[in-house]
């Protein structure tokens, strides 16, 4: 299903709005929407409202091998799902143009910002490393999304705990959550996008929050 | 089964639920209709020798034998007679398709207007509101949408729109507006003086005197979807005397649609339970638990 038209009264009525900087929720021109975070049950497990816009992020963790070009650091994984639940113009299976921005710039923002230790991530280098797995569930599509998921994401990677790990010579234990307390992972900073838009050059909306 | 639909009366049915025909319910085809069989309504349909529910909500009951389900959602799918409000998206040939939040595109006839021939074509710019009547809408075929009444006369319907705010709210909201004796709309016809097109597929039309007047009559509009009567009142008589209505700021906790919904939040639980129907009461408890 595609997305509905813009109707030529309601383009109208937001052009005059503008004008006099009216925002169609009662919104000041420079306010955000109110962010509410909540946690799941699981390590990792995190919802993101934005308004009516909402995210669920779960992180989990897995022992790999790693990449050939880096032996001794962990693998990140990002993915984000559009699912119909979200909005009806999205379709399920399909890689839309949203869908591939959504995932590029999470990886970016992420990956790119080194904002994990990826080296306390080792387990044996060149053998076994863990790779930590994002993955964003959108429920509820009503507008920046980017910014939900970009807060959902480090939220849950703050929020998650790997299994304890011992190595005996060639042996390497995984503990249980019962055996021993899982471990948080080492985050320096948290990068958070902020959607600032702009109309006719000009910016509508500050991005801090 | 009349009495066992008529037990049933004001519960919440799911889908699934079925109602099998006794043998004196069947007519034969040479006799004339009996006082006391039931016409399945909205939610109701009939599959061989019994009745299945197939959508979730109260049942619901009209004198003498009408039985219909009430339910709660913002997905509309298109049935013969209501009218909606739809937004042109393209010109092909003679015909008009109109988007009306459906799976589905509608068609409708540049002929279906009052006093269009063939010479005399009506004013429809692609992106124009229309406020039109199903035709023909049924699972098979495609939606056709028409702007004139049997006898021809247009009867308020067709192209409007400038210079007011469309906003979607859910299907049981505009039913509420629109069931006669409404306090919904008393209240919000009370607020401005404004013009108002209700849509049964969610979509309603809002145009006041300024701006800040359609702005503040949409938001409480959307607003007053999970508010008690009391409640909403104080809202509207906040909103009529200037005070800032946005959604965030109401200061009402976050509810969901339908059915019993636990929120685990860093410092409170929050029970939400919402009901269906006409009496909508929100029942909100907060608690505040040491984790």
């Amino acid at each position: 299903m595609k997305d509905t038209p813009l109707s030529n009264c309601e383009r109208d009525f937001l052009l005059k709005a503008i004008e006099e900087k009216k925002r169609l929720d009662g919104r000041q021109t420079y306010d955000y929407r109110n962010i509410k975070i909540t946690f799941g049950t699981d390590y990792g497990c995190c919802f993101v409202d934005l308004g009516k816009t909402r995210v669920m992020a779960q992180v989990s963790c897995e022992l790999v091998a790693p990449k050939e070009t880096r032996p001794n650091e962990g693998v990140l994984f990002f993915n984000i799902e559009l699912s119909p639940m979200a909005s009806p113009a999205f379709e399920q299976g399909r890689q839309s143009e949203l869908s591939v921005k959504l995932n590029r710039q999470l990886e970016r923002c992420f990956r790119n910002s080194k904002c994990i230790d990826t080296e306390s991530l080792c387990v044996v280098s060149g053998e076994k490393v863990w790779q930590i797995r994002v993955d964003v569930h959108t429920l509820n599509h009503d507008g920046n999304l980017m910014d939900a998921a970009s807060i959902a994401a480090i939220t849950a990677l703050c929020h998650f705990r790997r299994p304890d790990v011992s190595i005996q010579g060639e042996d390497i234990t995984v503990y249980t959550p019962e055996e021993r307390d899982p471990i948080p992972l080492s985050i320096y900073h948290m990068p958070i996008s902020s959607a600032s838009p702009s109309f006719n050059r000009e910016r509508i909306c500050c991005g801090s929050m | 089964m009349l009495s066992a639909l008529r037990d049933k009366v004001g519960q919440v049915l799911l889908p699934g639920d079925t109602f099998v025909c006794q043998p004196e319910d069947t007519l034969s085809l040479s006799a004339s209709a009996r006082k006391d069989t039931a016409v399945c309504g909205p939610g109701l349909r009939r599959s061989g020798d019994r009745v299945t529910v197939c959508v979730s909500g109260l049942l619901r009951h009209k004198a003498p034998n009408v039985f219909w389900i009430q339910a709660h959602g913002k997905r509309y799918v298109p049935a013969k007679g209501e009218c909606v409000i739809g937004i042109v998206t393209a010109k092909s040939g003679d015909v008009f398709k109109v988007d009306v939040g459906a799976s589905e595109l509608a068609s409708l006839s540049y002929l279906s207007f009052e006093g269009a021939t063939k010479r005399n074509r009506p004013n429809v710019q692609v992106g124009d509101l229309v406020y039109a009547q199903f035709l023909v809408a049924n699972k098979d075929m495609e939606p056709e949408l028409v702007c004139i009444d049997g006898a021809g006369r247009a009867n308020g319907m067709g192209v409007f729109g400038a210079g007011g705010l469309m906003v979607k709210v859910s299907l049981g909201l505009v039913r509420r507006l629109l069931a006669p004796g409404s306090e919904l709309m008393a209240d919000l016809s009370g607020l401005f003086p404004s013009e108002m097109v209700l849509g049964l597929n969610g979509r309603v039309w809002v145009k006041s005197s300024s701006l800040q007047q359609t702005l503040i009559i949409t938001n409480l509009l959307q607003s007053c979807e999970h508010l008690s009567n009391e409640q909403r009142r104080a809202l509207f008589l906040k909103g009529q005397t200037g005070g800032a209505v946005t959604g965030s700021r109401l200061g009402l906790p976050c509810v969901h649609n339908c059915g019993i919904f636990m929120q685990k939040i860093t410092e409170y639980f929050v029970l939400c339970i919402g009901n269906y129907g006409s009496k909508i009461g929100v029942l909100i408890a907060s608690f505040e638990i040491s984790i």
